[in-house]
């Protein structure tokens, strides 16, 4: 049998001078170009066969529990490996998911509802089967119904976990009494001007604002009275913070005494001994997070991921490493001894206690709110 | 005895031979000339389709995606509208942002020039320890930009290395607040500019001749007369190529107001990240990305104009 490459041969036909340099590079050509063509094709190819599934998340605690719990069960049950990748940020990524070709991206773990909601007016939804993940029968119907109103008719995510975004204050500075008594207009308190800071994201901004104007965040009458308390609030924030290590760092280096923050991270700055307080005000803004299958994945082996996902083994230590509580319904699953005493815990399982933003609503005032905020933000 | 035949033959033998060498002499000449002509571009053709399959072409698809339109759920409308640029072009918030960029590249630009000259200035005067001060002038570059930037934050924050001192020192009560304002930037950005004044002041005043000095010394000029005089007109292109340099770094840049500034501090690039990360504005981001990159362009223009590209390669290389 003859084990020599068409390249070899042709190589030494034209070392002996039978083929002239033009014919060899010719052919050599018309090989690279041939292969180049023949690759997008053969990766459809592949697809038919998953060898591999792409999951992108927050990163840190959360990807390492993922790894552990679920990813390396998955692939010695399945045989497919699941390459995990991390994100800063919901709107960057939704930005390189556009950006990318079809099934390049296959599950993230998106915040929020009108995150979904996005994705969907993005076109970027598949249909998943529930028959096949069983532990959606585990998860509270209450986060579940919040996507079955975008999509009635099926669903392109799993809900994961959630959490608020409410107040928090170094109890060294600012006591409980004058939080509970003070609530969201604590942050636009001229006592605190230079210790005060804010999430710069638009949607939190404008959240806070309808709550210092005792409006309703998901039905603002008086929009132009949110904006005045945005430039209030900026005129006496030291810091616009824009990541959860940034937030962290500013509480527990005193930079600022009172600041809105996410749920999981006041009770990590907790954890690590910081006085810093929590306090969700009337109407604080409540969140879930779910896993987000993206169109044109492998849809049969990312249900069976997200089933090992929603495991309550899995679910449980990914709660406990980010201090988020899961979607598994505490009347459902024992979920032990750590997540009843996290920040935002529902014992219910029915989520009455929180509110969380209608993505009809908010949606629907991006593209003018997003921008307006942008120049607030500035001075304007 | 030769006839006149031969004669005649032999010279005509001869004149066919010149001929005959003379044109492929010249077929070879021309050939030569021709393999000499094509030598730089293929030499260059790796180079030149890098920059256009990386630099033009997505520069092109910015240019296109300039004209579209963002629909209200998000997703782009293709057409060619030109609502984009006359928004960026007439809207006071972004000429205002853009002045704003201008004005903190200027003075970031400044503070360079007056640091760097000296810094550049010792190390070009230096005997032997020059590759040391270099390969130091160097080492930051080994560190992330993010990083360097943030390290400040640990020496000018609240509990950082400064504050921490001070109030040690019993010289302060309470950490002042040096974080999160416009001096800060501008403080992150020389951080981050400084190395390439340095180099290019330097690169240009190691090509000066110290005789010049001497003879302006000798010649009764005091050591600064000679400097003010002699030095500091013959190194003024590398102290502006280094100055262009920092002027369009600076300009360009958004990690430094993002980590340093206050909720009030942002460059031009910080809108544009914004206009297509957060509000998913691919069209408006990329007609303000365009305009930044037409009003820094102007500035390399019109420095090409008048100093040429040279003393930036040098500077560079």
């Amino acid at each position: 049998m003859d084990n020599t490459k068409r390249y070899d041969r042709l190589l030494e036909r034209y070392r002996n001078g039978d083929l002239n340099r033009r014919s060899f590079l010719g052919l050599i050509g018309a090989a690279g170009a041939a292969y180049g063509l023949q690759t997008p094709f053969a990766g459809y190819a592949n697809a038919q066969s998953v060898s591999q599934v792409r999951f992108d998340g927050w990163g840190g605690v959360v990807s390492e529990a993922f790894r552990k719990h679920a990813f390396d069960p998955y692939t010695a049950a399945t045989g497919i490996d699941v390459v995990d990748g991390t994100f800063s940020g919901g709107d960057e990524y939704l930005a390189q998911v556009r950006s990318s070709q079809e099934g390049e991206y296959n599950i993230a773990h998106l915040s929020g509802v009108f995150d979904y909601a996005r994705y969907v007016n993005f076109g970027l939804t598949v249909e998943l089967n529930t028959a096949n993940i069983p532990n959606m029968e585990l998860v509270m119907d209450a986060l579940t119904d919040a996507y079955r109103r975008v999509t009635p008719d099926y669903l392109s995510a799993v809900p994961y976990n959630y959490g608020t975004t409410g107040l928090a204050y170094n109890r060294k500075f600012i006591s409980d009494e004058e939080m509970k008594e003070k609530g969201a207009s604590i942050l636009i308190d001229e006592g605190y001007k230079g210790k005060i800071g804010g999430w710069s994201d638009w949607r939190t901004r404008i959240w806070y604002g309808a709550l210092q104007t005792d409006q309703d965040p998901n039905n603002i009458t008086d929009m132009e009275a949110v904006w005045d308390a945005i430039r209030s609030h900026r005129d006496l924030a030291l810091k616009y913070w824009g990541s959860g290590a940034e937030l962290m760092s500013l509480l527990a280096e005193e930079e600022i005494y009172v600041t809105e923050g996410w749920s999981g991270r006041i009770a990590a700055l907790q954890e690590q001994g910081h006085d810093i307080g929590y306090y969700d005000p009337p109407n604080g803004f409540g969140w879930q997070e779910c896993l987000f299958v993206i169109k044109g994945s492998p849809v049969e082996a990312c249900e069976e991921l997200l089933n090992f996902m929603l495991a309550p083994e899995t679910s449980i230590a990914v709660a406990e490493g980010q201090n988020y509580p899961p979607a598994l319904d505490g009347t459902k699953v024992d979920l032990g001894s750590k997540i009843p005493t996290l920040p935002a815990y529902d014992p219910t399982g029915t989520l009455d206690a929180l509110t969380f933003a209608d993505p009809g609503y908010w949606n629907g005032n991006e593209a003018e709110w997003s921008e307006t905020f942008s120049r607030v933000q500035r001075g304007f | 005895m030769q006839s006149i035949f031969d004669i005649l033959g032999i010279y005509w033998i001869n004149a066919y031979h010149s001929v005959n060498l003379y044109l492929i002499n010249g077929a070879t000449r021309m050939s030569i000339e021709r393999r000499e002509a094509r030598q730089p571009w293929i030499l260059l053709s790796p180079a030149l389709a890098a920059v256009a399959l990386l630099l033009f072409v997505p520069l092109m698809f910015i240019v296109v995606y300039s004209f579209w339109l963002r629909s209200a759920v998000g997703a782009d409308t293709a057409g060619f509208h030109l609502d984009n640029w006359q928004k960026a072009l007439s809207d006071p918030f972004y000429r205002y942002i853009l002045l704003n960029t201008l004005k903190i590249a200027a003075i970031t630009t400044v503070l360079c020039a007056a640091l760097g000259y000296p810094a550049a200035y010792f190390i070009a005067r230096s005997r032997g320890n020059k590759m040391i001060l270099l390969l130091l002038l160097m080492l930051p570059f080994w560190i992330s930009y993010i990083i360097r930037t943030m390290s400040w934050i640990n020496i000018l924050g609240a509990s950082g290395a400064v504050n921490t001192a001070l109030m040690s020192l019993g010289i302060i009560a309470s950490p002042i607040q040096m974080l999160y304002n416009e001096a800060a930037v501008i403080l992150g950005l020389v951080h981050f500019l400084l190395p390439f004044m340095v180099l290019n002041v330097y690169v240009s005043l190691e090509g000066i001749d110290t005789n010049l000095e001497d003879a302006a010394t000798s010649l009764g000029a005091t050591r600064w007369q000679s400097f003010l005089q002699v030095t500091l007109p013959l190194s003024l292109p590398g102290l502006a190529a280094g100055g262009l340099l920092c002027f369009v770094l600076g300009a360009g840049t958004y990690i430094t107001p993002l980590v340093l500034g206050g909720p009030r501090d942002a460059m031009f690039a910080n809108l544009v990240f914004e206009a297509i990360i957060t509000q998913l504005n691919w069209p408006l981001g990329s007609a303000l990305s365009l305009l930044l990159l037409m009003v820094l362009g102007v500035l390399v223009a019109i420095y090409n104009r008048y100093l040429g590209m040279s003393q930036l390669a040098k500077g560079l290389g």
